[in-house]
C-alpha cells in the first residue's frame, strides 16, 4: 500500500479541485413505500463522508440517488435535488448516464464481468466512453490497477477470468474499473461487508489513500469502520437523517440520544 | 446375543449404539433412487428402442442400397430404387434458413420485451407470442399453401429475381411452393419458441451485473452488449438448439409448402423440394411392405441421426461456454 502511495506520487499526477456534492431536500420511494425522507446534506469535496445506521435505515438508497441508479429498479422513484459542484444531477436535460459515468460506485458484493478478464474488466469504462484503445487504454489500465493497490498482485495475469481472483481481490478489481472513468466523486456502498478482515484493512487503507484525488461517500454498517475511515458522519435511522458531523465529534459527543444509543450499541 | 451385550461395558454399548446410528440406511434415499434410476432407464429405453426400431425395419435398405441411399436422388417406388439426397438437402437447407432468419429477429423481440419494452404492454406482447408458439402446425401450413405460396408466386419471388436475379439463391422458375416458403413458415414457427427461451434467461440477469455496467455510464445497449448477453448466452443457445430440432423434424406445414418433388439440389430457394420428414408424409400412405416402407423408415433413421448429431454438437458447445465462463453466475468464485 505504501508503494502504491509512493507510486502515485511519483506518476504526478495533478492535485485536483475535487467536487463537493450537495443535498437538498431528497426524497425516494420503492413503489409506494417512502425509503427516504427530505434528506439535506452536504459532502465536502476530496473527503470521506461515511453514511452509518442500521439496516434499511436509507443509507445505501441515498448513496444510489447520487449517481441516479435508484430510479433503474422498476417503481423507484425520487424527488429532490443533488448538485454536483452547483449543478442538479436531476435537472433538466441531464442525462443519467452521463451522471454515472462522472460519478462511479463500488457495490457491496464485488461484481466484475464473470466471462472478461482482469485486464477487460477495468477496460471497460475507458472503452465504452473515451474509446480509448492500444497503448493508452493499456497504460490507462495499468495506472488504475496501481491505484487501486492491485497491479502488483495481478500484472502477470491480466488476461486471466477475472473471477479467478479473490473476493478482496476482486473488490479492489470492481475499484480500478471505477477508478479509470477518472470520476469526479466515488460512490461505495458497504464495500467491506463480503470481505474479510485483511482484504478489509487494504480497501480501508485505500480509501483513505484515495481521497486526495477524489470525493467519496462509503456507506458502512460497521461503526469502527467508520470511525477509522471517515472525515465526516452521518447517521441515519428509517429514512431520516438524524445527525450529521465531524466523524471524532460524532462519535465521542453525539448530539442526539438516538445516535448514542446506535453507537453505544443499545439497537440495530 | 444378550449374554454377549450384557457383558459389554456401558461405554462400548454407546461406541455400537453411535455406530448403528451414523450407519443406518435411510429407506427414503433408497426409494428415492430407486424410483428416479426407473424413470432415467425408461427413458433411456424409449430411445433405444426407437434406434433400434429404424435400425432393424430399414435393413433391407440398408442392405440393398447402402451408401448409395445418401446420394441418390431419385425416390422412385414405381422403379423401386430409392434415394433421398434431395431430402436431406431439403431439411438442412430450410433449418438453416430458418435458424439464419429466427435466430436475430428473436433475440431482437426478445431484448426489446426485455429492456425496451413499456411495463404494460410487456405482459401481452408475452402471451401473444406464447399464443403463436401454440399455434398447431397445420394452420401454419394452411397459411403457408393458401397464402404465402400465392403470394410469393406472384410478387416475393419476381421481386427478388428482378432486384437479387444474381444471386444463384434467387435463380430458376418462381413456383411458390419450395425452399423459400417452407423457410419463410419454418421461421415463422421457430421464433416464438427463441424469443420465449432469450427472453426468460435474459430476465434472469443478475441485477449486481446490469448496476456493474450501469455504473460505469453504459447506454442500455451496453448493458445488454456486456452484462446480459454474456450472462445469458448458454440459455440462448438452447433455445436455439431446442429451435433447430424443431425445425428439422417439422413434418406437416413443411409438407404443405416445400412443394414435394425429388429435384436435383440446388442452390435457388425458389426450387420445389422435400425434407425428410416430408418424404415419410407424403409417401407412407402408399407404402408397400419390403424396400418401399424399409425406404421411408430409412429416411426416418437419418433424420434421427441428423437430430442426434445437432443436439451433440449443441451440448458440446454448450459445455465450452460454461467452462469459459465458469462458476460466474453469481459473480463470486
Amino acid at each position: 500500500m505504501e508503494q502504491a502511495i509512493a507510486e502515485q506520487l511519483r506518476s504526478g499526477a495533478p492535485p485536483r479541485a475535487g467536487t463537493a456534492l450537495s443535498i437538498e431536500q431528497l426524497n425516494a420511494w420503492y413503489g409506494r413505500k417512502q425509503a427516504l425522507f427530505d434528506i439535506n446534506l452536504t459532502v465536502p469535496p476530496l473527503s470521506v463522508t461515511a453514511l452509518i445506521g442500521p439496516s434499511g435505515c436509507g443509507k445505501s438508497t441515498l448513496v444510489r440517488c447520487l449517481n441516479r441508479l435508484h430510479e433503474t429498479i422498476p417503481g423507484a422513484r425520487v424527488e429532490g435535488r443533488v448538485l454536483a459542484n452547483g449543478l442538479d444531477i436531476y435537472g433538466r436535460g441531464i442525462r443519467p448516464m452521463n451522471v454515472r459515468r462522472h460519478i462511479g460506485m463500488v457495490f457491496q458484493q464485488p461484481n466484475p464481468l464473470p466471462t472478461r478478464s482482469i485486464f477487460e474488466n477495468v477496460a471497460i469504462g475507458p472503452r465504452l466512453n473515451l474509446g480509448l484503445r492500444g497503448a493508452r487504454l493499456r497504460e490507462l489500465v495499468e495506472r488504475s490497477l496501481r491505484q487501486a493497490a492491485l497491479w502488483e498482485e495481478v500484472k502477470d495475469r491480466l488476461h486471466s477470468p477475472a473471477i479467478s481472483l479473490s473476493g478482496g481481490q476482486q473488490q479492489r478489481l470492481c475499484i480500478a474499473r471505477a477508478l479509470a472513468l477518472e470520476p469526479e466523486v466515488l460512490l461505495m456502498d458497504e464495500p467491506c461487508s463480503a470481505l474479510d478482515p485483511i482484504s478489509t484493512l487494504q480497501v480501508e487503507e485505500l480509501i483513505t489513500y484515495l481521497k486526495r484525488q477524489y470525493t467519496i461517500v462509503v456507506v458502512t454498517h460497521n461503526m469502527q469502520q467508520a470511525a477509522r475511515i471517515a472525515d465526516r458522519t452521518a447517521f441515519f435511522l428509517h429514512g431520516h437523517l438524524i445527525e450529521e458531523g465531524e466523524t471524532q465529534q460524532l462519535f465521542t459527543h453525539p448530539r442526539k440520544k438516538e445516535t448514542e444509543d446506535y453507537i453505544s450499541g443499545r439497537f440495530g | 446375543m444378550i449374554q454377549e451385550r450384557a457383558n459389554l461395558t456401558k461405554a462400548q454399548q454407546q461406541w455400537l449404539r453411535w455406530q448403528r446410528l451414523l450407519r443406518a440406511q435411510r429407506p427414503g434415499d433408497l426409494f428415492f433412487r430407486g424410483i428416479t434410476l426407473l424413470f432415467v432407464l425408461i427413458v433411456l429405453g424409449l430411445v433405444v428402442g426407437t434406434a433400434w426400431i429404424l435400425v432393424s425395419n430399414s435393413l433391407p435398405t440398408i442392405r440393398r442400397f447402402g451408401l448409395s441411399f445418401l446420394t441418390n436422388k431419385a425416390f422412385d417406388p414405381v422403379h423401386d430404387t430409392y434415394g433421398v439426397l434431395p431430402a436431406i438437402a431439403g431439411t438442412l437447407i430450410t433449418s438453416a434458413f430458418a435458424l439464419i432468419f429466427a435466430v436475430p429477429l428473436g433475440l431482437g423481440a426478445a431484448i426489446f420485451l426485455v429492456d425496451f419494452c413499456p411495463r404494460p404492454l410487456r405482459l401481452v406482447l408475452a402471451f401473444l407470442i406464447d399464443l403463436l408458439a401454440a399455434i398447431p402446425s397445420v394452420i401454419y401450413g394452411l397459411w403457408g399453401f393458401l397464402v404465402l405460396a400465392p403470394w410469393l408466386h406472384n410478387y416475393g419471388e419476381p421481386w427478388l429475381q428482378q432486384h437479387l436475379g444474381f444471386l444463384p439463391l434467387f435463380q430458376g422458375q418462381p413456383e411458390g411452393v419450395g425452399y423459400l416458403g417452407a423457410g419463410i413458415v419454418l421461421t415463422m414457427m421457430i421464433l416464438p419458441l427463441i424469443i420465449s427461451v432469450s427472453r426468460e434467461v435474459m430476465l434472469v440477469t443478475p441485477v449486481a451485473q446490469r448496476e456493474a455496467l450501469l455504473a460505469l455510464g453504459a447506454t442500455r445497449w451496453e448493458v445488454i452488449r456486456h452484462a446480459v448477453l454474456p450472462f445469458a448466452r448458454v440459455g440462448i443457445l438452447g433455445g436455439v438448439i431446442l429451435a433447430l430440432g424443431r425445425a428439422l423434424g417439422e413434418t406437416m406445414a413443411v409438407t404443405m409448402i416445400i412443394g414435394n418433388q425429388a429435384n436435383e439440389p440446388s442452390f435457388s430457394l425458389f426450387t420445389p423440394g422435400y425434407t425428410l420428414a416430408s418424404v415419410i408424409a407424403n409417401q407412407f400412405g402408399e407404402a408397400t411392405p419390403g424396400l418401399f416402407l424399409s425406404a421411408i423408415i430409412e429416411a426416418g433413421l437419418i433424420l434421427f441421426i441428423i437430430t442426434l448429431m445437432t443436439n451433440i454438437l449443441a451440448r458440446w458447445l454448450i459445455a465450452s461456454l460454461q467452462r469459459q465462463a465458469q462458476g460466474s453466475r453469481g459473480g463470486r468464485p
